[in-house]
């Protein structure tokens, strides 16, 4: 049976729509809705009328009461600042390791490259959860060779400590996603086209040049994509800090933005982790749209 | 969003010329040996630093809780993984073979099943034309960008609301969208899809449906392999939603079971020193074997979701 152009079209609709419905249905319901509901919650409050025992909590409108809660919060500000922090550490170190990994595996000097890729990527597939548990122990004076090898070379290292807390949990999450990020950059490298590298080289540029000022620069775009979506991972950080309190004294339960919402949200304080959820998101979104734009303004100077 | 698939190559445009030069010149000077020594001597030492951590948690497998204490980091003692891995596999009757079962479950299942919805819908939206795509792309392409933070406690509430806080569909059902996936499915289904394929099989009568099953997705199959991969990743260290959400020991996945062991470290050392090194152990082996079974794929799924 031939069909015609429009029922063939019809016969698109109706298949697409097939198609999708598996996704849009379970996003809907999984992603779509908790936020409208998130956002419900977060003008409301719970409260237990009458003094009884049998009196059903209910939600009562606050208006942005809980917002305005949330941002004079000292807690969930400091969350900000301690996450504000790690990043800044974070992610300049990370990006700047993965790129120089990533340009001495596309040297040509490198050798058993498919080894070095697996290798790095490895840490990527252990679970945050123990690689916190892992880098634990490591972090244990008396138990881990690190600790010690850092003071006797007059480094000490405690993770009692502010900037011990921030900086172990910054080595953590640059030992776990290092390796991702090298193995993007490592194939940006590669689809740079041979001839711009081979104009280099003929102009009289040395290895290192081409690699810092030719290959480095033309790969910006992946470096992009990689720090955006790093900074929505790093300021959502709640497992490995999570796993560390026990050890760091300075990490307490509300370190992080997402430490304040899970201790809100346990404390039954749910309009709050609704309000504070909403912020984070709004503080994130910012943080990406700052991130695209700089880079945009950047590559037409 | 579209400058994601174009990200090298109007870098590639904005290079340097071309060399006018109309032959080229020999190379210069042979590359000193010095160069090959600190290139590969730096990738080695990257990758001590990566793996070492990983093999003081095996050699800490083998111990018991005196030796873990007694001698170094990545010194062997008396090797007993044997006896930790029955003590793991028989302590509080399976408990942890439990555990590892709802994680296949939670992971494996969950990401098999998302996968082929992903890919499903990414071939939807590459192949077929209907009002309103590139719209409805928007929106899943916004999905990629939605922190869970902002989903995580309002569907652990309507959980709450619907009774199913201590459910396995409360840990399985949320993770099966994958915005992420859409996105890659789409990308993958141009790339190893041709139209003229499709179209020939339209041609021979085929129904949508079978032209799918039949044509393109032995096609896909590395697109559903890499996504997969992620989603089994994903699942498998999944820990911020399980943990709101169970509180009976018999649904945890793995990584929650060896969160509440570790919480029990203090109550007794020697008994749970072992199992949560041993546990953290086991619980990565999947792991290795889903990435070393799929590495055909994966660098593909990386590499197309961020660069290409």
């Amino acid at each position: 049976m031939a069909s015609t152009r429009s029922g063939t079209a019809r016969r698109q609709y109706g298949v697409a729509a097939l198609f999708t419905a598996p996704f849009f249905l379970l996003f809907g319901v999984f992603t779509l809705a908790p936020i409208g509901y998130g956002g419900w919650l977060s003008l409301h409050r719970e409260q237990t009328d009458g003094l009884g025992l049998g009196g059903e909590p209910q939600q009562v409108f606050v208006g942005l009461d809980n917002f305005a809660q949330a941002l004079t919060n000292t807690r969930f500000l400091g969350g900000f600042l301690t996450v504000g922090v790690y990043c800044a550490v974070y992610i300049p170190v990370m990006v700047a390791v993965a790129m120089v990994l990533a340009l001495l595996l596309d040297s040509a000097y490198a050798r058993a490259k498919r080894f070095f890729q697996l290798a790095l990527y490895l840490p990527n597939i252990v679970p945050g959860l123990i690689a916190a548990m892992i880098w634990l122990y490591l972090y244990t004076p008396g138990l881990s060779p690190v600790v010690d090898l850092l003071d006797s070379v007059g480094v000490p290292f405690s993770l009692g400590s502010d900037a011990g807390a921030v900086g172990a949990v910054a080595n953590l999450a640059i030992w776990e996603h290092t390796g991702y990020n090298v193995i993007i950059f490592f194939a940006a490298l590669q689809a740079i086209p041979r001839e711009v590298i081979e104009a280099a080289t003929v102009d009289g540029a040395g290895g290192v040049r081409v690699a810092w000022s030719v290959k480095a620069p033309m790969i910006r775009g992946a470096v992009v994509i990689a720090v955006l979506f790093t900074v929505i991972g790093a300021m959502q950080l709640f497992t490995e800090p999570f796993i560390l309190m026990d050890a760091a004294t300075t990490i307490n339960d509300s370190w992080t933005p997402s430490m304040y919402i899970y201790t809100l949200t346990r404390s039954y304080n749910l309009g709050g982790a609704a309000a504070a959820s909403l912020i984070l998101t709004v503080v994130l979104a910012a943080a990406s749209f700052v991130v695209t734009r700089f880079s945009r303004k950047g590559a037409t100077p | 969003m579209s400058d994601v698939s174009t990200l090298t190559r109007p870098a590639a445009e904005a290079a340097p010329p071309a060399v006018t030069a109309p032959e080229r010149r020999d190379r210069r000077g042979v590359p000193p040996l010095l160069s090959k020594g600190i290139v590969n001597g730096i990738l080695l030492a990257a990758t001590l630093w990566t793996v070492l951590p990983l093999t003081w948690l095996v050699i800490s497998a083998t111990k018991n809780y005196a030796d873990l204490y007694q001698t170094g980091g990545f010194e062997l003692a008396r090797i007993r993984l044997w006896d930790n891995l029955v003590h793991l596999f028989t302590f509080g009757d399976g408990l942890y073979l439990e555990w590892l079962r709802n994680s296949l479950l939670y992971a494996g299942v969950g990401a098999a099943v998302s996968a082929l919805i992903s890919v499903m819908a990414g071939y939807a939206f590459d192949k077929f034309r209907f009002p309103g795509k590139e719209r409805w792309f928007g929106l899943v392409l916004v999905g990629v960008l939605v922190p869970s933070a902002v989903t995580t406690v309002p569907l652990y509430l309507m959980a709450s609301d619907l009774g199913m806080t201590n459910s396995f569909w409360g840990v399985f059902l949320p993770g099966l969208a994958s915005p992420f996936g859409v996105y890659l499915g789409r990308v993958f289904s141009a790339a190893y899809v041709p139209d003229e394929l499709l179209e020939a099989t339209r041609v021979d009568g085929a129904g949508e449906l079978r032209s799918f099953a039949q044509v393109a997705f032995p096609l896909l199959r590395p697109a559903f392999a890499t996504l997969f991969l992620f989603g089994f990743t994903g699942g498998w260290n999944s820990f911020f939603l399980p943990l709101l959400m169970l509180s009976d020991h018999h649904l945890y996945p793995v990584s929650l079971g060896i969160f509440t062991w570790k919480e029990s470290l203090a109550a007794d050392s020697e008994i749970f020193y072992p199992l949560v090194m041993t546990g953290a152990l086991v619980a990565i082996v999947p792991l290795v074997i889903a990435f070393f079974s799929l590495q055909r794929y994966w660098k593909a799924g990386l590499t197309a979701g961020a660069v290409k």
